[in-house]
């Protein structure tokens, strides 16, 4: 059926009709026609936000809590640039987000009108894809592209800027359009030769592991992964992306890999013989440095972008496709083939590291608190069914690292752009998406003062996240740095944490938040379970750690993932050392 | 590093230009020429774009070109098997002296004189790279005074077009 009606009801009608239910964001000159019809819309609640960038994070925690669409709104120029930040961190992390974005007039494009940014042209090496739309006719359909590459494929970001006369005029509507896309083909079924190489691999390795990464989980493929790893007895090892995917209890998980890994997935990675990377990107984090990176190992890499492929490490068997297939037919394969690999020895080499080498850290004597006994706690105390969101640094690998994943797409966080700012409004997006669920926020203290605005947000409208700032009163990871790598000189690093400027449970409490502060290893256990009684309003925890706390295991920046260190000046003693 | 030539079949719309050569800057990849032009489509533009690079590098790029949403088709073409053609407008001094001198190369060169004024011609000639770049060297004695080129076209030797397949993909969403 055909309706007239203007751009801007165009546009709120086709996201409803693409079934969004929720927008983050701020109205403004060009995008305010939008903002109307959206005021009558009953599908789709808009949430004010306190900052753009706050919008996007925010569409970002709840596409990946939900697994659907993301979706921020702003008007044009600042508006749309305060985007940038989070549609980059998107497509760093390939989250699946559309942005829609007010544009001055289309006669004005080109101008410098007031408020007139090239948003398409900024943005243009940050999204998926991105559309300028100047004639309202245009709305309906490139509104059902950009959802359709947005979620597609290797999922995304992707931008629609609509100028404010498109939004104005009239137009025909009628759905669904038909898209026009010839150019976008994204290939999802592995091809079966490859499959078939890859299971002769894996059946004459004997040293091989999956090496497991962001994308198996956004194929909603954990428990075909699961039963290739019990199928095969494989070890396994999940990135920062991945933690969850496979449970952190399962007797075959070895840790995380990289530059904050655990000494059992580094060192497997290290003297593996086979590789089989699924949906991961061989990124320099978890490499190390990429020429000393599994020396000795065959690669298998299954990924769905084809580009990721024998971009940083040459694949032996390259296969193309969406992980839940790629899995599900290796195991087909695995079982066709019907011969065992023999990994007794392996096993007996990775047992060993796993006990020789468990994650640790330091106590402090002062009775000051340690920030990965933070994490023990929450995680001990609120659960592996709770969403964990992290910023960025210290606190994120300390949460990556204590707390327990046991379920698949629990832990959000910033990991390729390594956005600061990232967690309180992620878990803001997270908890819009997964009412009845818990969503924790860790922070750092740092990270907190860039996005804590979205506090007034979820007091607002009614999302109760709890959020633990590990306030160590000082940029922390960098502070590591300083301490390793430049001779203790700590050049504005230190955050003054001790003049409390500005006081977390103050803040919080501005915000119509509960502020809780906690100092003592002691209190820990009771503070945690205070937050989580409290359910009708958010909680900001103000976790005061100790300066000091370091993230170990570390493999340097640049150095080869060979010399990890479990601490200052120590490094583990490998199987191969005794040939 | 060695020249590749790469065909790629775009969406005709504004700013896919712009998509692939920002793509070609941010990762890293230099354009040796790069040309643009309408095809026997109305919908299809299509660009040839030379560039230096090794065997792993290229496939990076044409991957990396595979995934612009208005990329159609790519195709490298191999010298051998490809005509290519570059065209190039020189403005080159002649007085009524050297002026039989000048034509005698273009002859040579099979260009031709698009202008005469009286001291200097405008030749017009094609053919491939190394075919201007001697034509370029026996006109400079003579004094060169301005030079443009175009950048490399390109096309598959033989009966078999690279535009039908992509064509039907474009009927298909029409």
């Amino acid at each position: 059926m055909t309706e007239r009606m203007t751009g801007a009801q165009a546009l709120v009608r086709a996201l409803e009709h693409v079934g969004v239910d929720t927008v983050f964001g701020i109205p403004g000159g060009a995008i305010l026609p939008a903002y109307d019809p959206l005021y009558d819309s009953t599908k789709v609640r808009h949430v004010l936000v306190r900052h753009e960038q706050g919008a996007g994070h925010a569409a970002e925690g709840y596409a990946q809590a939900t697994g659907k669409v993301g979706v921020c709104m702003a008007t044009s120029g600042p508006g749309a640039t305060n985007l940038v930040t989070p549609i980059a961190d998107a497509y760093m992390d390939s989250v699946p987000i559309v942005a829609i974005t007010g544009q001055v007039a289309s006669k004005s494009i080109g101008t410098d009108a007031f408020q007139e940014a090239d948003i398409s042209g900024i943005t243009m090496p940050i999204t998926k894809h991105n559309f300028l739309v100047t004639d309202p006719a245009d709305i309906a359909r490139t509104i059902m592209e950009a959802f359709h590459i947005a979620s597609t494929g290797r999922p995304g970001p992707v931008l629609v800027d609509i100028a404010k006369d498109a939004l104005q005029a009239e137009t025909t509507f009628s759905w669904p359009p038909t898209m026009q896309l010839p150019g976008y083909r994204p290939v999802t079924r592995p091809h079966s030769k490859q499959i078939r190489e890859a299971a002769k691999l894996i059946a004459e390795a004997r040293r091989p592991v999956l090496y497991v990464g962001g994308g198996v989980h956004k194929a909603r493929a954990s428990e075909e992964l699961i039963r290739l790893a019990e199928l095969t007895r494989i070890p396994v090892v999940t990135t920062l992306m991945a933690r969850g995917t496979f449970p952190d209890s399962h007797p075959q998980h070895m840790g995380m890999p990289g530059m904050h890994g655990s000494v059992s997935a580094v060192g497997a990675l290290q003297q593996a013989d086979l590789l089989i990377g699924l949906g991961v990107r061989f990124d320099d984090r978890v490499t190390g440095q990429l020429s000393t990176f599994a020396p000795y190992a065959k690669v298998v890499h299954a990924d769905i972008d084809p580009a990721e492929i024998s971009k940083n490490r040459h694949a032996d068997v390259p296969i193309v496709g969406d992980c839940k297939e790629v899995i599900g037919d290796l195991i087909a394969a695995v079982e066709a083939a019907g011969v065992q690999g023999d990994y007794d020895e392996w096993w007996t080499i990775l047992n060993g590291y796993k006990q020789t080498y468990p994650l640790g850290y330091e106590e402090f004597e002062d009775g000051s608190l340690a920030p990965q006994y933070v994490m023990e706690r929450l995680s001990a105390i609120v659960g592996p069914d709770a969403y964990y969101v992290a910023g960025v640094g210290q606190h994120q690998m300390w949460a990556s690292q204590f707390v327990r994943y046991e379920r698949p797409g629990r832990f959000i966080n910033s990991g390729g752009a390594g956005t600061m700012g990232f967690a309180v409004p992620a878990a803001m997006g997270a908890k819009m998406g997964r009412p009845d669920d818990v969503v924790w926020a860790i922070d750092g203290d740092g990270c907190f003062q860039m996005t804590n605005q979205e506090l007034a947000t979820c007091a607002l409208e009614g999302v109760p996240v709890k959020i633990a700032v590990i306030n160590n009163g000082n940029l922390g990871m960098v502070r590591q740095w300083q301490t390793l790598f430049y001779d203790q000189r700590y050049s504005n690093t230190d955050l003054q944490a001790t003049r409390r400027i500005p006081d977390f449970v103050k803040l919080a409490e501005a915000y119509g938040c509960v502020g809780l502060r906690c100092e003592r290893p002691e209190d820990v256990d009771a503070t945690i379970k205070k937050a989580m009684e409290i359910n009708d309003v958010p909680v900001v925890v103000d976790f005061v750690v100790h300066q000091d706390a370091m993230v170990w295991p570390m493999v340097a920046a640049g150095t080869s993932n060979d010399d990890i260190k479990i601490a200052r000046d120590m490094a583990p003693k490998w199987e191969s050392d005794d040939e | 590093m060695s020249r590749h030539t790469l065909s790629v079949l775009v969406e005709n719309k504004p700013g896919v230009l712009a998509r692939v050569s920002a793509l070609f800057s941010r990762r890293g990849f230099n354009i040796d020429s790069l040309a643009v032009g309408p095809t026997e489509h109305d919908d299809i533009s299509r660009m040839t774009i030379v560039v230096s690079v090794e065997e792993l590098p290229l496939e990076q790029v044409t991957k990396q070109l595979n995934k612009l949403v208005n990329v159609l088709k790519i195709v490298e073409l191999d010298t051998s098997q490809s005509v290519q053609r570059e065209l190039m407008l020189i403005k080159v001094k002649a007085d009524a002296d050297s002026r039989s001198h000048v034509l005698e190369l273009v002859q040579l060169f099979r260009a031709r004189c698009v202008d005469v004024a009286a001291d200097a011609v405008t030749i017009e000639v094609t053919g491939t790279p190394d075919k201007l770049e001697a034509f370029v060297k026996v006109l400079e004695p003579f004094g060169i005074k301005e030079l443009v080129q175009s950048g490399m076209v390109a096309i598959g030797r033989g009966a078999r077009s690279i535009t039908d397949r992509s064509l039907r993909a474009l009927d298909r969403t029409a």
